[in-house]
């Protein structure tokens, strides 16, 4: 199927084919605005028995079709255009779709020196949506023969090879090339086609790189990642990521020929849609912002500070099938600090096993609920910090240092995490986006996260922001109507003094003037307290921070601060709790501060 | 959602089992179509090329690399033994030359100008796959394996590690309730499948090592002595490369819990028969299961299909009547009846409208339990 580009869109059928659910959204141009107005979904089928995952994109169409009274399927085929034979609820636009099905796009990347070469190819192959299953590098510490039998043993998708500015070193990029020649990879899927291999480094290895891997891989030459050390260049690679998954990886899998015939976008691995989707609302609404999707296995977190896009993936956390990798590396009592009562290691131990070994089972009682929330807030904390570690500036780069700067020790490659300039968080995934109270979502975020200042908190209502990125490349307008009315719901805004004190002391005077007639609240916001205002999703406050001389609200110690802030399904949320967040190490008296919190904003029931 | 509920695992008495037996990396292979196979034939074989190791001749003879071709003895291609000098360079004083020499038994694969680099490599491995299961191969997939199929009663686990091996069941409790304990485990199980009950311990673990056992099969064990067994936490469930000195398969989950009764008959009822055990766990898409399979006794049976299910049976859905287990606390473990499937979204404890069932436990006692917490026994 083809789209003129001329054609408008009233009509969009969209589906994300992933690992389990295949899940498809019919979006509808009401008036001037699009809205996604009907959803389905239906078990993926890439494995046996059916092993065709258009069988799931149909399933999932047809109960659109069904709740929708839209015909959209004639047989095996999607009707195309919309009013097809006269009839207006006949047939739609456009279908488009996102596939994460099978594991996604498994990559393995090399560079020369790890900190550069390699971290930028990192960051390409991450930003193009893959998991990035190794990185290689000639100063990675492991030996000759390790690195071999490593590229021997990981069968990805997909390799990147970068390595060396333009002009630069060619032996050490030459020597990963010889490496990878020696390992004769071969890919994750299918016997029988040769592994695709980017080759994105010192373009004057081309020739070489050609000789040494021509012959034993499907070699694709694009430009340098790095061509200088000041500046990277990961369009380019990012792009032939994005062909050869289509080319190759999708079409060994089952049926994916006939969905890519399909479908009028081409398709876009999962997260890399997502991460598009962002970007684009952060670019239109010049937002810095840091976006979460928490699933069963894997948690992706995307961010845009200062228009500079990152994502990573922590490939193991996750609250079911990974969870008790949660536990591995966060560790027992990070998480038992977040559970409101006592609980025994080996019972909590023995629980969160028989969670990953039955992923898809749910909370009964309140206690599992509170448990699962804790390991909730630990998957995210884990999986920002993470992010932090690769979301950097350019490592290797010389900095220009003014006369201010010589007081300060700031090395190169400093995260641009900037919590402070953080404007929005927009969170994902079946624990914050069904949680029973929306305000545990905004808690588990605002406890995971420590926002610093004034922060807006958003969930994706269904998620659909993967149908979202992928329309988002065929119409903007029709992608950001949606995300903005259907897709986001906002909890509230939360605001966040930084600095510490005695439970009790003050931190910060506050005055909080509502739009309309409604009364002004105003008060003492003491330390080790949370403060929930309601403020409707329509609704403005004008918030005014007087805080204690220690403590800094964004613009600097004791200096008041007067923004206005937006609302949300929670509200408003003042945190008194300090930056960074500590609870008590005594136990009674962190249970007694969870409780109270808990209560301040009506955490769970009674 | 049309199936809010975890897919059951299979007890069953009679069925029939197919497992798709293929290599690595395309090889030959040796068993021929209709041919009766045992666990431990040798279906297809493999080589594995040798491990690369990397000699920088151009630095340990301090030369340029692109000069390294006339300081090397031996050429791409030849074979190399250990110690053996592979390059030297040529002062004029004997005394100070300086030789290369192999790091290993192999061959030079190739040289690097650019680099200086030379690559040797060990000799082919043989890889050997086995049948895994006493039965018939049914399709030869070329160059990679064979289809086995197998008549046989089945006993899928929900969790276990170690790989595949085989050897005849013994019971080493007489109740499903029972802990399987060290005092339990004689030096004549070596090799054998233990059965055990509601739960083992880490002595019990430790003991069977020592006799050498094959394989157990127990209701629950706790995190903590798996922690132990293993030397680490394990963050993901996919399991079957562990080399603990036994295969292990968990049938209910963590913690002390009776094996399901039907369970534990079968396996009582096939005590001293063969059986072949994998400790093989992957739970994201492309389940695989651990699993226990008891081939049918006598070779006539194998070719008659009466009574055996086929392979791959998909059920439609959960009915009332079904023999569910509980998979999720507070009453883990248990099992019981549906009684009432009723359709509309109930409000459960922690808020959240789900789907429910209503399920009779023993002694008349019935609960209302999320859909999603239930397991169907099949079989």
């Amino acid at each position: 199927m083809t789209l003129p580009a001329e054609r408008p869109l009233h009509i969009i059928v969209a589906t994300d084919c992933g690992s389990t659910t295949t899940k498809a959204i019919l979006i509808e141009q009401i008036g001037d605005d699009y809205r996604q107005t009907y959803r389905g979904e239906a078990p993926t089928t890439v494995e046996a028995p059916f092993e065709d995952v258009t069988r799931g994109v149909l399933n999932a169409i047809a109960e659109v079709e069904e709740l929708s009274g839209r015909k959209i399927l004639d047989g095996e085929k999607i009707i195309t255009p919309n009013g097809a034979g006269g009839d207006h609820k006949v047939g739609v636009d456009i279908y488009i779709s996102t596939s994460s099905a099978g594991g996604g796009l498994q990559m393995m990347v090399a560079g020369a020196v790890q900190s550069m070469t390699g971290a930028s190819a990192q960051r390409c192959a991450l930003g193009a949506g893959a998991i990035v299953m190794d990185v290689l590098a000639s100063n990675d510490g492991r030996l000759p023969h390790e690195k071999i039998e490593r590229i021997r043993s990981l069968r990805p998708d997909m390799i990147l090879l970068s390595g060396g500015t333009d002009g630069g070193t060619v032996t050490h990029v030459l020597e990963m090339a010889e490496y990878i020649a020696a390992a004769e990879p071969r890919p994750r899927l299918g016997m029988s086609y040769a592994l695709p291999l980017i080759y994105a480094g010192n373009k004057d290895a081309r020739e070489q790189v050609k000789e040494i891997l021509g012959e034993k891989t499907a070699l694709v030459m694009t430009e340098n990642i790095r061509p200088v050390l000041e500046r990277e260049n990961l369009g380019p690679a990012r792009n032939k990521i994005h062909d050869l998954f289509l080319e190759h990886v999708m079409a060994q899998a089952p049926g994916y020929r006939k969905l890519i015939d399909w479908a009028g976008a081409p398709i876009m691995p999962t997260p890399a849609a997502v991460g598009l989707i962002m970007q684009t609302i952060a670019k239109r609404d010049n937002l810095n912002l840091i976006g979460v999707d928490i699933g069963g296995a894997t948690t992706d977190v995307f961010s845009v500070f200062g228009g500079v896009f990152n994502r990573t993936v922590s490939a193991n956390l996750g609250l079911s099938y990974s969870v008790s990798n949660v536990l591995a590396e966060a560790g027992l009592d990070n998480i038992m600090r977040w559970v409101p009562f006592t609980l025994e290691e080996q019972s909590l131990r023995n629980r969160i096993k028989n969670k990953m070994i039955r992923p898809t089972t749910i909370p009964q009682t309140l206690d599992e609920l509170q448990i699962e929330q804790a390991i909730a807030r630990e998957a995210l904390r884990l999986a920002l910090e993470h992010h932090k570690s690769l979301a950097t500036g350019l490592k290797g780069v010389q900095q220009e240092r003014t006369i201010s700067d010589i007081f300060e020790q700031r090395t190169s490659g400093a995260t641009l995490i900037d919590m402070l300039k953080l404007d929005l968080i927009v969170g994902s995934g079946g624990i914050l986006s069904h949680a029973p109270r929306r305000v545990q979502a905004m808690l588990m975020m605002v406890d995971a996260y420590e926002p610093l200042g004034f922060t807006v908190l958003s969930v994706d209502s269904i998620f659909m922001m993967p149908h979202l990125g992928v329309l988002s490349t065929v119409n903007e307008k029709a992608a950001t109507d949606v995300f903005v009315r259907d897709c986001m719901v906002y909890l509230g805004t939360c605001v966040t003094p930084i600095g510490q004190g005695k439970d009790g002391e003050r931190c910060a005077d506050y005055t909080v003037t509502f739009q309309g007639g409604r009364k002004p609240e105003q008060g003492m916001l003491p330390f080790g307290e949370l403060r929930l205002f309601p403020l409707a999703v329509d609704e403005r406050a004008q918030v005014e921070l007087r805080p204690a001389k220690h403590v800094d609200v964004g613009e600097g110690k004791g200096a008041p601060v007067t923004r206005e802030v937006r609302g949300g399904v929670v509200g408003l949320l003042l945190d008194g709790r300090g930056r960074p967040l500590q609870l008590p190490s005594d136990s009674q008296a962190r249970l007694a501060a969870l409780t109270r919190w808990h209560e301040a904003v009506s955490l769970y029931p009674k | 959602m049309g199936h809010a509920y975890t897919p059951g695992l299979t007890v069953t008495e009679r069925t029939i089992v197919r497992r798709r037996r293929l290599l690595p990396i395309p090889g030959t292979v040796e068993a021929q179509p209709d041919s009766r196979v045992q666990a431990d034939t040798v279906v297809a074989r493999a080589e594995l090329a040798g491990k690369v190791h990397v000699v920088n001749v151009a630095n340990l003879l301090g030369i340029a690399p692109d000069e390294i071709r006339d300081y090397l003895v031996k050429k791409e291609g030849d074979p190399v033994r250990l110690d053996e000098v592979i390059a030297e360079d040529k002062p004029f004083i004997k005394w100070f030359k300086t030789e290369v020499r192999s790091p290993i038994e192999g061959k030079l694969e190739s040289v690097s100008t650019v680099t200086g680099q030379v690559l040797l490599r060990e000799p082919p491995r043989s890889l050997d796959l086995l049948a895994y299961v006493d039965g018939t191969v049914v399709e030869v997939h070329p160059k990679q394996g064979v289809t086995v199929e197998t008549d046989c009663s089945l006993v899928q686990g929900i969790f276990g590690i170690g790989g595949e091996t085989w050897g005849n069941l013994v019971m080493g409790v007489k109740s499903s309730d029972e802990t399987l304990t060290a005092g339990q485990l004689a030096s004549s199980m070596k090799g054998r499948i233990v059965i055990g009950g509601a739960f083992l311990g880490a002595e019990a673990m430790h003991r069977a090592r020592q006799i050498g056992v094959a394989g157990l099969v127990v209701g629950g064990i706790h995190d903590k002595d798996l922690r132990e067994l293993l030397g680490y936490d394990l963050g993901v469930a996919i399991t079957g490369t562990e080399r603990v000195g036994f295969t292990l398969v968990l049938t209910e989950g963590f913690g002390a819990i009776p094996m399901a009764a039907k369970t534990f008959a079968l396996l009582a009822a096939h005590a001293g028969q063969k059986a072949s055990l994998s400790g093989a766990t992957q739970i994201r898409a492309g389940v695989i299961r651990p699993e226990i399979i008891i081939p049918r006794r006598h070779a006539a049976d194998q070719t008659t299909e009466t009574g055996a299910a086929a392979p791959g049976a998909e059920r439609s859905g959960i009915k009332i009547g079904d023999q569910v287990r509980i998979i999720r606390d507070p009453l883990f473990g248990r099992i019981g009846q549906v009684v009432a499937l009723p359709p509309d979204l109930k409000q459960i404890e922690t808020e959240s409208r789900v789907r429910v069932l209503e399920v009779e436990l023993a002694k008349g006692t019935r609960a209302v339990i999320p859909r999603a917490n239930v397991e169907i026994i099949e079989g």
